[in-house]
């Protein structure tokens, strides 16, 4: 069973409204929200061993708003979420590590950030030598290793 | 019925790949088991896109999280340090940061020096040449010279500055404060068949390219090709004895499951300071009703963790954050007794060079420095990319409480019990980290930065696994002779960091690798009265 199969579509929907609420789209970056489409996709395809706690934490999410969260109007909807972050424990925590781990590899969230799509390796990066006459100060102390007897 | 072999080496990490390498040159039949296998490259986290998600579960430091089938379990609900280790050929030289520091001369006395714990029954002098080869043979690379820390000569230069060190330095210096190029197991130049560094800064899970050093690339390879057999998936269960109290091989589980009897004239443990005392324990017979090797009672206590105080924070400018890696500068500014501060021994520092974006993302969340909403982007490229950090090593002292024993519940696959921890951080340790997180809010202010956090103790910082077996000249003080050997069992040595007497305030793996490499010295200068 896949992993989108272990949540129900009202958890679906409401993963996908507090991912949302974590993230916003935004025209002034020109990103997406964590509820577009394709980041949900693959937050639901990749939730493996995340799977028990996010339902764990979507199930306290909807204890919380004892309906579902988009219908909350958007005061409520806060006071909701606040509450689920701060009583939500491992399984809360979960869940927002899940949408931000998505999020955050996302093609256009990563080219809106300055950051070249793709793994570190094999091409890595470049680590400027710098300035090395920083250690003078450093190398004109006496030495003082500690003796032993 | 297997054939029996001259050298049984249980673990092929830091220092099982040391000794196994060592030993090599006697001609003996070595064969070493091992849980783990050996490791592919390709599947390391820094191949993919989603390098850092893995970090979070198949590539977490914690076995508990990871749960892969080379794991075995450990509880350590009853720690605020979660132990954190690797399993495989390698061990956790695959899954560590690479810095290089190594104990200092007065780490060895410090009972003389500050009249507290134990002095170690042997002294830096007896190490030296035995750092010095394992460096060759590790690849380190460094810049000799620093005041305060033992001379060393790492083979490839230093790492570079990068903008991250160039701000921590520039701070340092104002300050007045000590700060030096970590030695580093990163290899700066091809090296023995190794790809110079090409900065992909996820080091700690893993070297895709292969310059961070770890053994499975550096001794192995040598081991093997020396005539070293190295048995892979293979989980000891216990040590076996006989009548008069020599060990007589080991009970293990092979690849498939199935229980095998290996004999062996000669056994060395090299499973660090969980492993090897939960093996110890797990060898109770007859014989040794507490375990083996422990007619002292100390298998298992003492345990020194190292507790990490982490404090870190955001500059204006860029910093190197993933793009280089982690480690870069050490301070040992206050490394040593100084009592005005208000505890015994010391700490040394680590500098951090930054973090990744989703790493940035989860943790700043989870600080509660990264709102939710609209500010959300704005605050984020606030931080991302602009994290200084600094971790200082707390001098752990041995504490007898402080223990590694046997949980009368939890078991790994194979059904064997599984290691309980038990720790609490002393009142020392606790003003040490006060000190140290105070120092560290200079430095980041000093370098201008602000939203500042801490994390002290790091929960997730239990790298350093020592003092579990701990070597003495007293058999009721310890568990194994100034030469690694058991008191209690003259054909059975333990060349790990639970020998370790006191923790000092470093990485201790070059230390380990160099004990390992002075036990294996004494055993082949002793190999004609060995069991005497």
């Amino acid at each position: 069973m896949s992993a989108d199969n272990q949540l129900t579509r009202a958890q679906c929907n409401d993963l996908r409204t507090i991912a949302a609420m974590i993230v916003p789209a935004s025209d002034e970056y020109k990103v997406p929200g964590a509820d577009d489409p394709a980041i949900q996709a693959d937050i639901l395809a990749t939730l493996g061993r995340d799977t028990a706690l996010v339902r764990q934490a979507l199930d306290h999410l909807a204890r919380l708003a004892d309906q579902p969260l988009a219908e909350l109007d958007p005061a409520k909807r806060d006071a909701v979420a606040q509450e689920f972050r701060s009583s939500g424990g491992a399984a809360a925590a979960t869940l927002v590590r899940v949408v931000l781990q998505c999020y955050y590899r996302d093609d256009r969230v990563l080219r809106s950030l300055g950051l070249e799509l793709r793994a570190p390796f094999p091409k890595g990066y470049v680590l400027e030598d710098g300035d090395w006459s920083l250690l003078d100060p450093v190398r004109a102390r006496p030495a003082s290793l500690r003796r032993a007897p | 019925m297997k054939d029996p072999v001259d050298v049984l080496i249980i673990g092929a990490g830091a220092s099982g790949a040391a000794v196994a390498w060592s030993l090599a040159e006697t001609k003996m039949h070595i064969l070493c088991l091992e849980q783990g296998g050996w490791m592919n490259p390709a599947e390391y986290p820094s191949t993919g896109r989603d390098w850092e998600a893995k970090f979070y579960g198949e590539w977490s430091s914690s076995p508990n999280v990871r749960g892969r089938p080379e794991d075995y379990p450990i509880n350590d609900d009853n720690s605020p340090i979660k132990v954190v280790n690797y399993n495989a050929v390698g061990g956790s030289t695959v899954m560590y940061t690479a810095h290089w520091p190594r104990l200092h001369p007065s780490d060895f006395k410090v009972r003389t020096l500050d009249g507290v714990a134990d002095d170690w029954p042997i002294d830096y002098d007896a190490l030296t040449p035995f750092f010095e080869e394992n460096d060759r043979m590790m690849g380190t690379s460094g810049l000799s010279g620093d005041p305060l820390s033992p001379l060393t000569h790492p083979p490839m230069p230093q790492q570079p500055l990068g903008l991250s060190g160039a701000i921590i330095g520039k701070a340092m210096n104002r300050l007045g404060w000590h700060w030096w190029p970590s030695d580093t197991t990163v290899a700066t130049m091809d090296y023995e068949g190794r790809a110079r560094c090409i900065n992909l800064g996820h080091c700690t899970p893993a070297c895709a390219q292969g310059a961070k050093s770890s053994t499975d690339i550096t001794y192995w390879p040598h081991a093997v090709r020396a005539g070293v057999e190295l048995r892979t998936h293979c989980r000891v269960r216990e040590i076996t004895t006989d009548e008069n109290g020599m060990a007589t091989g080991v009970v293990y589980y092979d690849k498939d499951g199935v229980e095998q009897f290996q004999p062996a004239h000669v056994v060395i443990i090299a499973c660090n300071g969980v492993g090897t005392p939960r093996l110890l324990l797990n060898s109770a017979s007859n014989r040794f009703p507490n375990g083996l090797a422990n007619s002292s009672g100390l298998v298992g206590k003492n345990l020194m963790f190292h507790p990490y105080a982490q404090i870190y924070g955001y500059v204006k400018e860029p910093t190197d954050s993933n793009r280089a890696p982690p480690t870069c500068l050490w301070s040992k500014e206050w490394y040593d007794t100084d009592l005005s501060r208000g505890f015994v021994r010391g700490y040394g520092v680590q500098f951090v060079r930054g973090a990744g974006p989703v790493f940035e993302a989860v943790v700043s969340e989870q600080k509660g420095i990264l709102p939710w909403g609209a500010d959300h982007h704005r605050v984020f490229r606030k931080l991302n990319g602009h994290r200084l950090g600094f971790s200082a090593i707390c001098e752990d002292l041995p504490e007898e409480h402080n223990q590694v024993t046997l949980d009368p519940v939890l078991k790994d696959s194979h059904g064997i019990p599984a290691p309980r921890i038990d720790y609490t951080i002393s009142e020392n340790s606790r003003k040490m980290m006060e000190h140290a997180l105070a120092r560290g809010r200079e430095i980041l202010e000093t370098a201008g930065a602000t939203d500042i956090c801490v994390n002290s103790p790091i929960p997730w910082g239990g790298w350093h696994l020592l003092g579990t077996a701990r070597m003495g000249t007293d058999p009721e003080r310890s568990v194994v002779n100034e030469w690694g050997r058991s008191h209690d069992v003259k054909n059975l040595f333990i060349v790990d960091g639970s020998v370790f007497v006191t923790s000092g305030g470093v990485n201790p793996t070059s230390t380990i690798q160099a004990i390992a490499l002075y036990v294996a010295d004494q055993m082949k200068q002793r190999l004609a009265n060995l069991f005497d």
